[in-house]
């Protein structure tokens, strides 16, 4: 089961994502993200310090926007990840494709200057 | 007798009927001979050979083999219904009217002839006539006993066996004390009036007559009435002729019992028939109870019964007019998915419509739209209405799963036809059907699902047979694979291809999501493999390629990670390309050292554009003698045990280091194992799949 918890500031959408994601609960992953590019927002960042597992239909989720986050100049950060899931993202090759830092700090210096 | 209670009770009751009936008629024969004989001795002044009780004796044997006789031919039928059981005395009486009646024929004839002033032949036709009186007797007793014990309380089956009891007592009595005039007698007397009193007011059974019956069973009661007083007249006539000459003869009118079942047998009927008379009028509402329970079960068992929704609203229509006495009935049944379906009963198409637009047009609100959750009685709106036969309307909601599926709609000709009773009962009809209609919606999906399961069987042998049945192997290695799903199909996927004399093609792929998605992922990826490896490309072609073909079959956010290597025993030599699959564990003999192989690769269907080259590398190994290769899915490495905590890479390099040295079978064999064992099942909640390659 998965909470994820929303919170804005600066113009940045911070989605805390907390517990586990397999594929029933990637579809509620799925729809903050689409919630957050539905109401505008430029600048995302995931907090997945309290992720505890991800699916490979969690991983999906995140793929899934990847092209559309690059069409509509949306920038998208993730930090906090733990060993298991950051390791689970780089053998899928996605850490190639987002972009991954280790904590908040970076994660809104990145995200505010991939939106400049 | 031990061999009486062996055979079948059928024919035990048979015997016993036979028995019962050569008893009475014994006994029944030596009484006539023995008054007969008395009453010759009384006359002549000669003292009699035969004891003078021998006659009540043997009068007391024959009523007791008559009442056991007719215990078995009426009380034990069990097929009788309360008609056949009046017919049953009916009968008894008219075989016994005719022969009587017959009697008094030859008597006629013979006119005033010596023989037919003769005492002792009056003595015996008194006999046959009072045997047949009494025969008539026990077999309404009989009758009436199974009338009154209907719906039997305790109370009333001991006052009956006190009556009974009381009744053989004074059977007894009067043999051995001939006269009535004893106090015990008129005590006795007294006690069996007032039992039968209090028996006589058992009567539930006519309730249960319907209109027909309770005529049938007056005309049956006044016939036994005849027979009755007919009996009475003419055994007391005959009684009176031989008492003037002499009272050496069984007179029954000084049997305190022949008169209290006479009595008895005389009050009942009288009550039966006076209950039956008054509850004449009141039938039609108990028939029409009873049929508004017979219609209720319709509706009910029409649910195994029928075949189809439409029997339902069919049987519904018609218990609501049958139950109310409405002259027509609708039943509307709207839908999503269909279009409104309309069922009519006594009432045209047309009509039903003119009435329905004529109380939409007059803005009746809530009348037959379907969010009413009321009855309502729309009589009144339906004056206003030109041309109308009806007068009277009900509508009623039809819910199911809590919404309203539809309204029914029952019509009478006359004004204010329905009242709350009807109401009620309509409603409760409504109800029932919505629940008729409900169970029969789920057993529909039931055998949907059942066909959905019986399907997916299909889809799995059909998987089953995507997955390879041999694998290829040369003189250089051998490969065993082991693959399982969660579901009945799954998304993983192994295969092996000879793409030449020395090169062997080989896959494990992985599809994101489980179940039928991404079994329909994994025939996909079976056939990119099978046409692109035949065309001996570089390991990054074959991605390229494949990701071009996967990236407009997949649904958004699905992938496939999968590995593609190449086996060169030319000079023994795996090239490689790694797709976002689980990393290659690789164990080298010559250092005895294993490792998971670290390289770079992005998953099949994730980026769309021609970037996805540059996302992939081509990895070369030199393959020794000795050296394995295990290729898995996550499946394996995040396998849970109770506590969940996954199998994890080190458990699983633990594994393969402890057989090593053994065969690819073995190998595989020995890691599923270890698996079930780490989880506690062999029922892992994910697809797994591994390969293992031995080279020799």
């Amino acid at each position: 089961m998965v909470q994820i918890k929303r919170l804005q500031e600066d113009g940045i959408d911070t989605l805390a994502v907390i517990g586990e994601i397999d594929a029933s609960s990637s579809i509620e992953l799925d729809l903050s993200i689409a919630k957050s590019v539905g109401e505008g927002f430029k600048k995302i960042l995931v907090d997945c310090s309290s992720l505890e597992y991800i699916s490979s239909a969690g991983l999906g989720v995140f793929m899934s926007y990847i092209e559309e986050f690059k069409d509509k100049g949306i920038s998208m950060v993730m930090f906090g990840l733990n060993e298991k899931v950051a390791n689970n993202f780089s053998i899928l090759g996605l850490a190639d494709l987002l972009h991954i830092c280790s904590t908040k700090e970076e994660a809104k210096q990145l995200v505010n200057e991939l939106s400049v | 007798m031990a061999y009486f209670l062996s055979i079948h009770p059928h024919l035990r009751a048979r015997a016993l009927i036979r028995i019962t009936f050569l008893g009475a008629f014994i006994a029944w024969l030596v009484l006539i001979f023995s008054d007969v004989t008395i009453l010759f001795s009384d006359i002549r002044g000669l003292h009699p050979d035969i004891p003078v009780w021998l006659p009540r004796l043997m009068f007391d044997l024959y009523v007791l083999c008559l009442f056991y006789y007719y215990k078995f031919k009426i009380e034990k039928e069990e097929s009788l219904n309360f008609t056949d059981l009046l017919w049953r005395v009916f009968a008894t009486g008219l075989v016994a009217t005719v022969v009587s009646l017959g009697l008094r024929l030859i008597l006629f004839l013979l006119g005033d002839t010596a023989l037919a002033t003769n005492i002792l032949f009056t003595d015996v036709i008194y006999h046959i006539n009072l045997a047949l009186f009494l025969s008539f007797l026990m077999a309404a007793f009989t009758s009436w006993k199974r009338l009154i014990l209907y719906q039997k309380s305790k109370w009333l089956i001991r006052v009956w066996t006190v009556f009974e009891f009381t009744l053989l007592f004074a059977l007894l009595y009067d043999s051995l004390n001939s006269g009535t005039n004893g106090t015990l007698s008129t005590i006795i007397a007294i006690m069996l009036g007032g039992l039968g009193l209090v028996l006589s007011a058992n009567m539930k059974w006519v309730a249960y007559l319907n209109f027909k019956q309770k005529w049938t069973s007056l005309l049956l009661l006044v016939l036994a009435f005849f027979y009755l007083g007919y009996f009475f007249y003419t055994t007391t006539r005959l009684a009176d002729f031989i008492g003037i000459q002499s009272t050496s003869f069984l007179d029954f009118r000084e049997h305190t019992f022949s008169l209290s079942i006479f009595g008895f047998v005389m009050v009942y009927s009288l009550f039966s028939f006076l209950v039956i008379l008054f509850n004449l009028p009141t039938s039609s509402v108990f028939e029409q109870k009873l049929e508004e329970v017979v219609n209720f079960q319709r509706i009910s068992q029409s649910i195994q019964t029928e075949q189809s929704e439409e029997s339902v609203y069919n049987i519904l229509l018609e218990s609501s007019v049958s139950s109310v006495f409405a002259d027509a009935a609708w039943l509307e049944i709207k839908s999503v998915s269909q279009e409104d379906r309309l069922f009519t009963y006594g009432i045209s198409e047309p009509e039903t419509k003119a009435i329905q637009d004529h109380i939409i047009n007059n803005k009746i609100k809530g009348a037959l739209d379907q969010g009413i959750d009321k009855t309502k009685n729309l009589s009144k709106h339906l004056g206003s209405l030109k041309g109308a036969r009806f007068r009277s309307l009900l509508s009623f909601p039809i819910v199911v799963k809590g919404e309203s599926i539809g309204t029914l709609a029952i019509l009478k000709e006359l004004p204010d036809g329905f009242n709350k009773e009807m109401t009620r009962v309509v409603s409760t009809f409504a109800n029932q059907a919505g629940i008729s209609i409900e169970n029969f919606r789920l057993l529909e999906e039931a055998f949907q699902n059942e066909r959905y399961k019986e399907e997916l069987k299909i889809a799995k042998t059909v998987q089953k047979s995507l997955l390879p049945e041999n694998l290829e192997s040369n003189g250089d290695f051998d490969i065993a694979a082991f693959s399982q799903s969660a579901d009945e199909v799954g998304g993983d996927y192994y295969d092996t291809i000879r793409i030449n004399d020395h090169k062997v093609a080989l896959i494990i792929a992985d599809v994101s999501g489980k179940g039928t998605t991404a079994a329909f992922h994994m025939s996909q990826m079976k056939g990119i493999f099978h046409s692109l490896a035949q065309q001996e490309l570089d390991p990054r072609e074959f991605m390229v390629r494949a990701n071009k073909a996967l990236v407009f079959c997949l649904e958004r956010g699905s992938f496939i990670s999968a590995i593609y290597f190449v086996l060169d025993s030319e000079n023994g030599e795996i090239t490689y390309c790694r797709a976002g699959h689980c990393p290659v564990l690789y164990y080298t003999s010559a250092t005895d050292t294993s490792a998971y192989l670290q390289d770079k690769g992005a998953a099949l269907g994730m980026v769309k554009n021609m970037t996805y080259c540059n996302m992939i590398d081509v990895y070369k190994i030199k393959y020794q003698k000795g050296d394995v290769m295990v290729l898995y899915t996550d499946g394996i490495t995040e396998a849970k045990d109770s506590k969940g905590v996954e199998f994890g890479y080190e458990n699983l390099e633990q594994t393969i280091l402890e057989v090593k040295d053994k065969g690819a079978r073995e190998i595989q064999e020995h890691l599923i194992s270890k698996l079930f064992d780490y989880s506690g099942t062999d029922d892992i909640n994910d697809d797994f799949t591994t390969m293992i390659v031995r080279f020799k």
